[in-house]
């Protein structure tokens, strides 16, 4: 999978997960401010994207510092790659 | 002791028979049934009710993301209910948020939903790893209420009563009294459920449901009825806007009717099957509470679920206590039995009786049962003027509730 591939099923998933309008979910949009989402969104986001990638997140003192998109494909994409290597 | 005089400004219902207060009364003086089969019932084995009476037509959509998540399909009843009821009190926004309103809301479980999708995962995996957030926030006990606050921004008391089929009674009962303690300007009270196989089954275990009637679902429950063969189970929400009078006054709201008069008592006999002593007892407390003589009373809106010994008790009951010529009728013909719900939802139509001058009498009572025939049963719908209602619910665990409502005119 790409890395575009991946960006594009994150924004799918967050859009399905949280009712989201995908044209918001640009790596520059703010999960707080520009999407609206908070803490306990956040918690929900990681089982999401676990279950939707095939990788384990849970409590991993980086994705709890992330917050906005741009990040978040990052992380994404590290984590997809260790799996692979 | 009361301070304050307690009045209804506000009503809102999500029912078997459709969304909004008027229309259920409409369907109820229509004589329509709130029953159909539900098939998904014929995958549980051993299961003998295959109808409910469900919602219908709700779009949970409607209600903004942030405030759904955390709600089961009660919570999303009780909240349409909550704002139908702040719509016609036309409370603003202020008074809304501010401290004046509180709310007492129950339901007889949390989402039952909920919990089955909770341990479907967790007793698989034997893992939380893949719980999400919210599921606690839907089955919590005070689901309901908490929702219904926190979508609201109401800034008053959070009431959470459970006693199953009694909590609506209960709620505005509590309701009542806090508002009479002057506690509280306003209440929004009421009780809401959602339909799960496990209260199905559990009347069912008891052989209390409705199983002979799968076929023709409009036909039953029967509430006094001979061929009466139990309860069938049914979801929805209820809720009235309880304030003070003067509150009403002051802000000029139309007032539908008055509480005078609330009563809960425990019937320890049995846990299942009440006995006709103390429901005589919990209707005379609230009379008394209302400081009304029984000839006041024109008409008494039973529980009546249709099991064999509910109905026969709290019909020896009311002819105890009001004689023979009492006219009473039950809603759970139409409705099926609402659960947490149901004393709310009579309520609001009692409130409409009330208005109209029009007592709905019961659906499926084509033959009264010896046992039953001690009071006045209604067949067909009756006009007359009517100024106080005495409404029953009795609970599971011996939880007994009595209101007392009375026609609110202008020239006190």
């Amino acid at each position: 999978m790409t890395d575009n591939e991946l960006i594009e099923k994150t924004n799918a998933a967050l859009a399905e997960e949280f009712e989201l309008d995908i044209t918001l979910l640009t790596p520059e949009a703010s999960f707080k401010d520009d999407l609206g989402l908070d803490s306990l969104d956040a918690v929900d986001m990681v089982i999401v994207l676990e279950q939707k990638f095939g990788i384990k997140i849970g409590k991993d003192p980086k994705i709890i510092q992330i917050t906005n998109m741009a990040d978040l494909y990052a992380y994404i994409i590290a984590k997809k790659n260790e799996l692979a290597a | 002791m009361r301070l304050k005089h307690v009045v209804i400004t506000g009503l809102g219902a999500i029912s078997p028979l459709g969304t909004g207060a008027d229309q259920l009364f409409t369907a109820l003086k229509a004589g329509q049934s709130g029953i159909d089969r539900v098939p998904e019932l014929e995958k549980i084995g051993g299961l003998g009710p295959r109808i409910a009476g469900l919602v219908r037509n709700v779009d949970p959509k409607q209600i903004p993301r942030k405030n759904r998540r955390s709600m089961s399909r009660m919570s999303i009843y009780a909240l349409l209910a909550a704002q139908e009821a702040l719509a016609q009190g036309m409370v603003d926004d202020i008074t809304r948020t501010q401290g004046r309103l509180g709310i007492v809301l129950g339901s007889t479980v949390g989402s039952a939903e909920t919990m089955e999708a909770f341990f479907k995962e967790y007793l698989q995996s034997k893992s939380i790893e893949h719980i999400k957030s919210m599921m606690f926030f839907r089955i919590m006990g005070h689901s309901c209420a908490a929702n219904v606050a926190q979508s609201l921004g109401i800034t008053g008391r959070t009431l959470a009563p459970s006693a199953a089929c009694s909590t609506g009674c209960q709620s505005v009962g509590l309701g009542y009294e806090t508002i009479a303690l002057g506690r509280q300007d306003m209440m929004l009270c009421g009780g809401a459920d959602e339909f799960h196989p496990l209260t199905a089954g559990t009347f069912d275990i008891m052989h209390a449901a409705s199983t002979a009637y799968n076929e023709t679902p409009d036909q039953t429950p029967r509430p006094f009825d001979t061929d009466r063969d139990g309860i069938v189970c049914s979801e929805g929400a209820g809720i009235l806007l309880l304030e003070s009078l003067d509150s009403a006054q002051a802000r000029g709201a139309e007032i539908l009717a008055e509480v005078v008069g609330f009563a809960s008592t425990s019937d320890t006999s049995n846990i299942a099957n009440p006995d006709p002593a103390p429901l005589t007892d919990c209707m005379q407390a609230a009379l008394d509470d209302a400081h009304t003589d029984i000839t006041d009373v024109d008409y008494v809106n039973a529980h009546a679920t249709c099991t064999i010994f509910g109905d026969e008790a709290e019909c020896r009951a009311i002819a105890k206590l009001f004689g023979p010529d009492i006219a009473v009728s039950s809603l759970k013909g139409h409705l099926g039995h609402t659960m947490a719900a149901s004393g709310a939802l009579e309520l609001i139509a009692c409130v409409h009786m009330l208005r109209t001058g029009t007592l709905i009498p019961t659906r499926n009572l084509d033959n009264p049962a010896p046992e039953c025939s001690g009071v006045r049963l209604l067949r067909q719908v009756e006009h007359a003027a009517i100024n106080t209602i005495i409404k029953n619910n009795f609970a599971l665990g011996g939880v007994n509730c009595t209101i007392a409502l009375r026609r609110y005119t202008h020239d006190r």
